[in-house]
């Protein structure tokens, strides 16, 4: 590099470019925050009624089994099982189907195949983790995934 | 050869290291396989499990090389012993231990029964990807990393500061600071996600960056012998880039998960210019090469670190970039493509870094300047064994990815995840077979140190240079 550019121009960039990055950030971040409340849903999390606390606990059950071990969920996670993001949306708009699949899984799993694993859940936590995808599903992802498929 | 005795700490970190490095591999084959033998040691370990062990060993492997490298780099930069080498021998063992406990949990106890164990629904943290560690590990890590910025930080504050030492702490301050997010974890799913990308890309695109930049800094100034003031100056600059282009780049995780669409335009335009960093310090490295004063005699240490700098840009950089424009991202968002990508990144940029240092410094930890020709020889096969099938696991990925962006997403008839999949097989038999490659690659290096140690005893086996007259 040129003489003309010297180590104290270099460290000033460094200094003046980092503080100025992280204050844009910061503003972003405080803008996203107040557009959220229209896109998060959050109107359904209120955990004085009972929905709120069913997904609360369905996030939970969601968390405590690792599920985003195998899955994705709004395209984070691991690749080696499908989206969840939408499945609510795959499996018809129903529950009831999300429940029976987690339910009746092989606790052995299928030979020579992928299987998810057989979590011995109650009705009531399969209620909650169901109502937990149907929650993300509704979350506003930007038209993402392109299609039913996930 | 070693200027501070304290700097031997590092050879414990190091150690460490390494056996994490070769159990992250083996976990990493167990999962190639399930990817293509779905019940694979089913239902004893299952892919998430196999999955936590060979990410979190990941993790912490790559962290314990950071403070071995730390603690080796910052004596000698500050011209002093360690503040207090005993509490950097402690932190180790505590880490170690930590580990240790968390992954046999992970393997030995369901995982929900391990969150039960250790009291999770008090402060749930685990279930998150890459933050499955029970919430206790989680405290231990940031009691360690407080523990030693104390250390670290007292001896610079001491000694002499230096820009190389200067800008490493501020990296390990923000790796510190940043991972304190992962106590944050609401019910609301969108803010979940947007704070955890506060600690899992503000690390690897970018405090994680400073860190790199100047232990490759540290061990350039010392195989090449170039001036210290024109190595600070290219650091300031990489690093200044660095953050500029990476801060804001975090906009590219914020495309498709409840987050407004603005984040579209921010994040396609910062982190479309995120490869600039790295194709600097692809520039730096070979330009400090070409310009040496010295013909370092550890020549495996100087192969290491142009490594970094060229699989850091290809990894991160470029193949990055592939997949980070919104319009791209929308198709090939949580596929195969990303998995491609994480790969050749990590072992570009982080895993080589923390190679290069202990390839540098473990021959002086142990009174020489340099392992013997032979065992360098070793390491160098090492270094394309595992370079070049990691650039093979890569490639096989992003074929995979390609055509499963084609046909469960791109196609007018899109179909079905598992039935997608399948058709995939042969791309996954193919990137187990380069997982195995690099496995015999990882095996090489560990006998290089076996070598080295064993050639040491035979003083003219020295690859140090000797003058001709003698």
């Amino acid at each position: 590099m040129a003489q003309t550019f010297t180590k104290s121009m270099a460290r000033n960039i460094f200094y003046g470019g980092t503080v100025f990055f992280v204050l844009l950030f910061l503003a972003l971040t405080f803008d996203t925050s107040r557009a959220l409340p229209t896109r998060d849903q959050r109107a359904q999390l209120d955990p004085s009624t009972e929905l709120g606390q069913r997904i609360a606990h369905g996030k939970a059950l969601w968390e405590h089994n690792n599920c985003i071990g195998c899955h994705t969920l709004l395209g984070e996670g691991a690749y080696f099982a499908p989206e969840l993001g939408n499945v609510y949306v795959r499996f018809g708009n129903n529950k009831e189907a999300i429940k029976a699949f987690i339910k009746y899984r092989p606790a052995e799993g299928i030979a020579g195949r992928r299987s998810m694993p057989q979590f011995n859940f109650s009705d009531d936590e399969l209620e909650a983790i169901a109502e937990f995808l149907k929650y993300s599903s509704e979350i506003d992802a930007a038209g993402w995934p392109p299609n039913i498929q996930g | 050869m070693m200027k501070y005795k304290s700097q031997g700490v590092a050879k414990l970190y190091f150690t460490g290291a390494i056996a994490l490095f070769v159990a992250q591999i083996l976990f990493g084959l167990i999962l190639g396989l399930q990817y293509v033998i779905g019940d694979f040691l089913f239902p004893e370990i299952p892919f998430n499990v196999a999955r936590m062990v060979h990410t979190n060993t990941l993790i912490v492997w790559l962290l314990m090389g950071f403070m071995g490298a730390t603690y080796y780099l910052v004596p000698e930069e500050a011209e002093r012993e360690l503040y207090a080498p005993w509490l950097a021998v402690a932190m180790f063992w505590i880490f170690l231990i930590a580990a240790g406990l968390t992954v046999a949990g992970y393997l030995l106890v369901p995982y929900a029964g391990l969150a039960k164990m250790t009291g999770n629904e008090l402060l749930p943290t685990m279930g998150r990807e890459f933050l499955e560690q029970p919430t206790i590990t989680k405290i231990g890590i940031v009691v360690v990393a407080l523990v030693f910025l104390f250390n670290v930080g007292m001896t610079i504050l001491k000694g002499r500061k230096t820009v190389v030492s200067l800008i490493l702490l501020i990296g390990l301050t923000g790796l510190a600071v940043l991972f304190l997010f992962a106590f944050y974890n609401p019910t609301n799913l969108v803010l979940d996600k947007f704070y955890w990308w506060w600690v899992v890309h503000l690390w690897v695109e970018g405090v994680w960056e400073l860190i790199m930049a100047s232990i490759l800094a540290f061990v350039l100034i010392k195989t090449t012998g170039v001036d210290r003031e024109v190595v600070e100056k290219w650091l300031y600059v990489i690093i200044a880039m660095a953050l500029i282009t990476g801060i804001i780049g975090t906009g590219h995780h914020y495309y498709w998960i409840g987050t407004p669409e603005y984040w579209q335009w921010w994040g396609s335009i910062f982190s479309a210019l995120e490869p600039i960093p790295f194709f600097m310090m692809t520039v730096f490295a070979f330009n400090m090469v070409n310009r040496r004063r010295r013909n370092h005699p550890n020549k495996a240490a100087v192969l290491w670190a142009l490594g970094t700098a060229v699989l850091a840009f290809l990894g991160a950089g470029v193949w990055g970039f592939l997949h980070t424009l919104s319009p791209v991202n929308f198709y090939t968002h949580g596929t195969q493509i990303t998995a491609a990508h994480g790969h050749l990144a990590f072992f570009g940029a982080y895993v080589l870094i923390n190679i290069t240092m202990i390839s540098y410094a473990w021959p002086l930890m142990h009174g020489r300047e340099a392992n013997s020709m032979r065992a360098q020889v070793w390491e160098m096969w090492s270094f394309w064994l595992m370079s070049v099938s990691m650039v093979f696991i890569t490639l096989f990925l992003t074929g995979a990815g390609i055509l499963q962006v084609y046909l469960q997403r791109f196609t007018d008839v899109p179909q079905q995840f598992m039935v997608v999949q399948e058709k995939l097989a042969l791309f996954y038999w193919l990137r187990e077979l380069a997982g195995l490659i690099f496995f015999i690659g990882l095996v090489v290096y560990v006998v290089s140190f076996f070598v080295a140690a064993r050639d040491a005893k035979r003083p003219e086996l020295s690859a140090e240079v000797t003058p001709a007259s003698a």
